[in-house]
């Protein structure tokens, strides 16, 4: 007994810090729930891959409409006004005026198109060519088209659009891209579905995680009851399922990522294709370093909310009898 | 060490396990409850270690009033008494040694520190050679013995133990009960239940004899009392 009582004075001098200790119980922690997962791997690797999907889902098409936005962006830039010029103002009138508006600021170029040229064109792609010459006169008017400078927003836009519309000479104004500024109005729908749609989906995860941890509670409970007999806190009973919800999301997320980068990676040669039937050079818009890391983020964070929120209900029901 | 005061415990049926129960326990004392199943035995040590709580009445245990621990504070408290079940309670998925540190890991020692006392624990009750050996490999008493490691090896100065024999052959029991006697004589408090007389009678410790949850009348005294 003194030998012991010696050892005990001894101690102190080389005992770890708590920090120290707290650490590297959470390490060994941490591995002994990754090793109770590795002991079940079916059935581990099932509940990964659901939360995989789960993630995946949003995220595909969150890059599906990342790329629309990127391709329908380009077609934005080549944004054009027609300008249509009332009836009775003749040519040199007109071409005095297209020079006018291309000394403006906003504006790039401007391209004339005759009343004569554009019946010309008609004629020839519309296949109404024999109706057309029955016509007594020409019903087409002359023609501008205004294409704005490059460092336009869409405020400038409106400006010019605008002024153009107010000249006396103008008949009518189109807006060549007006179907590209509703093609954006529903993709901002879909980015609003996504969101709800993800938010659902992450309850989800929350509820799967909670109940495999719920069943993992269930199947320990005789170990989580011995513990509490001899002192565990709830705190301390918890932690194992706590890692064991982070683990799940860390994988699931991982998984996720590795399945929406197997989908680009089917997607690659088709659009490849697609580019060079078109000759052009589109490439697929991956996803960010960010948005990756958000995925697992997404994942980690709803594999510990989970876990504690079902840790927190079931802990304390479990009390030793 | 253990005071009771006119302790009842009463289920939700009505019954009463323990009924106006009064009794102390000094510091470095070893004793024995005895008395038939449903005596009150049980219930008694599940008040000192806060598994339940008294209907009325005060249990105080080293000068804590158990009633004014809260539920928060309960682990901390337990902490300080080492437990010893009839059936062991071990935990079968680890090995002796993970048992018997388990209490200094919910205490957060460091591992150095806890490998040594485990160590310092099973060489106590013999089975320094089975650390390795997972519990179901194990004879009843071995198990036995690894659960009184477990309950001393963050050097409690009070054990309670409810039967710690009663699944023991007589050879073992006094094994069992010869180590409590080790324990008890460098100043561990002692409290065990059994309903085994003559191994109580053997070992020559006080007896608190409970019947129907509360002190039994020994006969000579009956006879005294009417004189």
């Amino acid at each position: 007994m003194a030998l012991t009582r010696n050892a005990d004075a001894v101690a102190p001098a080389r005992r770890s810090s708590p920090l120290a200790i707290w650490f590297a119980r959470h390490m060994s922690i941490s591995i002994g729930s990754l090793g109770r997962l590795s002991r079940h791997p079916f059935s581990s690797l099932m509940i990964i891959l659901v939360i995989a999907v789960t993630l995946a889902l949003p995220a595909a098409i969150n890059l599906i409409v990342k790329n629309a936005r990127s391709i329908s962006g380009s077609w934005d830039n080549a944004l054009d006004f027609s300008v249509f010029l009332k009836r009775d103002l003749p040519e040199d009138e007109a071409r005095a005026l297209g020079r006018l508006i291309e000394q403006r600021a906003d504006v790039d170029l401007v391209a004339f198109i005759s009343a004569a040229q554009a019946l010309g064109d008609f004629k020839e792609h519309s296949g109404f060519g024999a109706a057309l010459d029955q016509l007594p006169d020409n019903p087409l008017p002359h023609t501008l088209v205004v294409s704005p400078s490059a460092g336009h927003t869409s405020a400038s836009m409106i400006l010019l659009h605008e002024e153009l519309g107010n000249l006396p000479e103008t008949e009518y104004v189109q807006v060549d891209t007006q179907w590209v500024q509703r093609f954006h109005a529903i993709l901002d729908i879909v980015r609003q579905a996504i969101a709800i749609g993800a938010a659902l989906l992450g309850i989800a995860i929350v509820v799967i995680i909670g109940n495999t941890i719920r069943l993992d509670i269930e199947n320990r409970r005789n170990e989580i009851e011995v513990t509490k007999l001899i002192g565990a806190s709830n705190a301390f009973v918890r932690r194992p399922f706590l890692w064991t919800g982070f683990w799940y999301g860390l994988f699931g997320g991982l998984m996720a990522l590795a399945l929406v980068y197997y989908g680009l990676y089917l997607l690659q040669g088709p659009v490849a294709r697609l580019a060079g039937l078109y000759q052009s050079n589109i490439a697929i818009a991956t996803m960010s370093l960010q948005e990756a890391a958000a995925i697992i983020g997404i994942g980690v964070f709803l594999g510990l909310f989970g876990s504690w929120f079902t840790t927190a209900r079931h802990m304390r029901r479990i009390e030793p009898r | 060490m253990i005071q009771l005061e006119n302790a009842t415990k009463r289920f939700p049926g009505g019954q009463e396990a323990l009924s106006g129960l009064s009794l102390s326990i000094d510091k470095g004392e070893m004793v024995f409850v005895t008395g038939h199943s449903g005596a009150g035995k049980s219930t008694l040590l599940r008040l000192i270690a806060l598994i339940e709580r008294p209907t009325s009445g005060q249990v105080i245990v080293d000068g804590q009033n158990t009633s004014r621990v809260k539920r928060r504070k309960i682990p901390a408290y337990r902490r300080q008494i080492g437990m010893v079940f009839q059936d062991h309670k071990l935990l079968y998925d680890r090995p002796v040694a993970d048992n018997v540190a388990l209490p200094l890991i919910i205490a957060g020692v460091g591992h150095r520190e806890a490998s040594r006392k485990v160590r310092a624990a099973l060489d106590q009750v013999g089975l320094l050679h089975k650390e390795k050996r997972r519990p179901e490999t194990l004879s009843a008493g071995e198990q036995q013995r690894v659960g009184i490691a477990r309950a001393i090896v963050s050097r409690p100065k009070l054990l309670i133990a409810d039967e710690p024999t009663g699944n023991l052959d007589p050879d073992l029991s006094l094994e069992v009960m010869r180590i409590f006697r080790r324990f008890n004589e460098v100043g561990v408090t002692l409290l065990i239940a059994s309903h085994d007389i003559s191994l109580i009678d053997r070992l020559g410790c006080r007896r608190i004899a409970l019947e129907d949850g509360r002190l039994q009348q020994e006969p000579e005294e009956d006879v005294e009392s009417w004189r």
